[in-house]
């Protein structure tokens, strides 16, 4: 191991940018990104399939759709609705909106494993009441061009002229402001932990409990 | 909080310790990979230079991508091979054992590992797919996760996650004929939403459920998500254990059933447990339960009639007029009749054996409509295997049904399994959104395995219930 294998993780204290709203409950991953367009190894180039279905007919002409619009291509925070992201568990979909430009989602309500998928790329899926989202989501209509900024560590959603109060869960918050949020490193970090916790595993052989990639096996360097 | 639930109990045999976040690192007993979220995940470990820390507590299988018709190699689909090639090399390098085709135990990854005995009550289980829940059934805490966390599992063998609420469904009283472990879980997500079970883990209770065989505890499990549960899980008992000594594993490891059965006992949640929200639902007033809209929890019982959007909750209505307007329903009729053009018989939800033979039972001596195509897609080899043996291939191959291979098939759409255009489809599957079969017009019914046999034979969304017993000529 050489210091040039640790990744470096940035904090998310705040989040700033111009919104885009996409409403509707219920959207989910399927619709974010399409699974034919998972036929892939890597997530490069997945951002221009985000919403394929929604912002493209049969015939690949354009249909009516925040993310076809002039006014939100530059656009970095969604505000959306209630349970967004529900379904499949890909990580494409937050995947596909990070690399169209997505840094940040506001919104009613989020999917578990969307959320957490999310947290996992420093995204923060911060949620308010509907009509906060509905007044945020006005906003952005009518003010494409203007920046909104998301205090993580405040909980806060500041536009215009007005802050509105937000929730940010404890776990996330934690983990953008204090730059935790990509935990391979710090979880990598209490091997000898993990070992301690597989051994006493009825269901785990004592060969198993050690692994085979941990630092401390016998290997023959 | 939860006290004393299976949930809380797994939780802390497997809790490492707490992270600076407030969230426990959690150390992972399984972890199933497949084709489809794995490459990016081992891309990953490379980049940063860590290898697979636990690959004897990891398995793999092929399911999302394979085709169903001809698999001779190199797949036909160049996107499909690749996956497969890259799977293959991955789990070579790392030295993961892969359940492939060549094995004879391909299959989906939610069958692949009940059927192995890798799955066991007490252990936690994660795979990159939201229906790992599926494993819950035999008591183990099971849940999907994403790539980044999968290559957490790979690189540490664990995850960081917060603990959750549970929450407690118990489902007293007989399914009725004609009722099944399905339409349990379809009513159970249109009552409770979609977004109901958001922040909790399901445990399933009561008669209903402990009269249920594993399959059908199986089935129930599978959607746990689709109600916005992460994980749903049943309590281990008898039946459970019956199911699990006829394992490979146990099989050849006889010694470690009665090793690790006073384990898996004293995981079950205590008669005493505290939960943090409990749901009843009543078995005998269930009836067959088949969806109208795109969202798993527009589910109404096949007598029912479609709801008017106005007349549900006000976040709700937006919703359910775009699904209506998508499935051409109106509010008012049953779903009783909605004419059909595909049948698929499939998926992690709906594939295992049994669910196979009660289909079989049903479509013996009679015939697929004329308008319509259906497949039977078996959920493994083994399955396959034995359903062939038994003759249900036959059955469904003289009624006019399709026979495939094993794989996900037509429930997502990543082989050439798809609907064209703005074809009505009774699936067994468990999505019914807009485009998840693999065109955007498309039209899920999402029913019981039966369900889907009596709609092929019909031609349209038929009550079970109702179809005459067909003339079985020897």
């Amino acid at each position: 191991m050489t210091d040039t294998d640790e990744v470096e993780i940035p904090e998310v204290n705040y989040v700033s940018g111009s919104g885009l709203p996409i409403r509707g409950n219920d959207i989910d991953t399927d619709q974010i990104i399409p699974a034919r367009f998972m036929k892939v190894v890597t997530f490069d180039g997945l951002g221009e399939f985000a919403f394929f279905d929604q912002r493209f007919t049969e015939d690949d002409d354009l249909k009516d759709h925040p993310f076809n619009e002039d006014q939100f291509q530059d656009s970095s925070v969604m505000v959306v609705n209630s349970n967004f992201g529900c379904g499949s568990s890909r990580e494409h979909a937050p995947q596909a909106l990070m690399r169209w430009g997505i840094d940040a989602i506001i919104g009613e309500s989020f999917a578990e494993i969307f959320a957490g998928n999310c947290l996992a790329l420093g995204i923060p899926t911060v949620t308010a009441d509907s009509e906060t989202i509905q007044s945020l989501q006005e906003w952005v209509d009518a003010n494409p061009d203007e920046e909104l900024e998301i205090d993580v560590e405040a909980e806060q959603v500041r536009y215009g002229d007005t802050t509105v109060d937000v929730t940010v869960d404890d776990a996330q918050r934690k983990a953008l402001v204090e730059g935790v949020w990509d935990t391979t490193a710090l979880m990598k970090s209490n091997a000898g932990a993990v070992q301690e916790t597989a051994a006493k595993l009825p269901y785990v052989s004592d060969a198993d409990a050690n692994g085979s990639g941990s630092e401390s096996s016998t290997s023959a360097d | 909080m939860s006290e004393r639930t299976l949930y809380d109990k797994v939780w802390d045999h497997h809790t490492v310790t707490t992270l600076p976040t407030g969230q426990d690192q959690l150390f992972i007993g399984l972890h199933l990979i497949h084709e489809v979220t794995s490459p990016q995940a081992f891309g990953m470990l490379e980049e940063r230079d860590l290898e697979v820390a636990y690959p004897e507590l990891t398995h793999a299988t092929v399911d999302h991508i394979i085709p169903t018709a001809d698999q001779s190699r190199p797949y036909e689909e160049d996107a499909a091979e690749e996956m497969m090639s890259e799977l293959e090399e991955n789990v070579r390098e790392a030295g993961i054992e892969f359940s492939d085709p060549d094995s004879g135990d391909q299959g989906i990854v939610h069958v692949v590992g009940p059927e192995q005995g890798l799955t066991q009550p007490g252990k936690t289980i994660v795979c990159g797919d939201s229906h790992t829940s599926t494993h819950g059934a035999f008591g183990a805490l099971a849940f999907g996760i994403g790539t980044s966390q999968i290559r957490d599992v790979l690189a540490t063998g664990t995850v960081a996650m917060e603990k959750q609420k549970v929450r407690k469904i118990q489902i007293d009283g007989e399914l009725g004929d004609g009722v099944e472990a399905k339409d349990v879980i379809l009513e159970i997500i249109s009552r409770l939403g979609t977004e109901g079970g958001v922040g909790y883990v399901y445990e399933y209770a009561g008669e209903a459920i402990e009269n249920l065989g594993m399959e059908g505890r199986m089935s129930i499990c599978n959607m746990s998500i689709e109600g916005g549960a992460r994980a749903g899980y049943i309590n281990p008992d008898e039946t459970t254990y019956e199911w699990l000594a006829e394992t490979d594993y146990f099989q050849e490891n006889p010694e470690k059933f009665e090793e690790l059965k006073p384990y898996w006992e004293s995981i079950a949640s205590d008669d005493d447990a505290e939960y943090d929200d409990v749901v009843h639902i009543d078995a005998d007033k269930l009836e067959p339960v088949v969806t109208w809209g795109t969202t798993p929890g527009q589910g109404i019982g096949i007598s029912d009639p479609i709801p008017a959007p106005e007349n549900l909750a006000a976040d709700k209505q937006d919703t359910a007029q775009r699904a209506q307007e998508h499935m051409r329903v109106e509010p008012g009729e049953t779903m009783d009749g909605y004419e059909i053009d595909v049948a698929f018989l499939g998926s992690c939800t709906n594939a295992r054996l049994p669910d196979l033979r009660r289909a079989a039972q049903l479509v013996k001596g009679r015939e697929v409509d004329d308008d319509v195509r259906a497949l039977v897609v078996p959920g493994s080899q083994r399955v396959q295997e034995t359903a062939e043996e038994e003759g249900l291939k036959d059955i469904f191959e003289e009624a006019g049904f399709d026979w495939r291979n094993a794989g996900c098939s037509m429930c997502l759409g990543m082989n050439e399994d798809q609907l064209e255009g703005d074809e009505a489809c009774a699936s067994s599957s468990n999505r019914n959104f807009v485009g998840r079969q693999g065109s955007k017009d498309g039209r899920t019914v999402l029913m019981n395995p039966r369900m889907v046999a009596a709609a092929a034979i019909e031609g349209t969304v038929t009550d079970v219930r109702e179809l005459p017993e067909a003339e079985v000529t020897a």
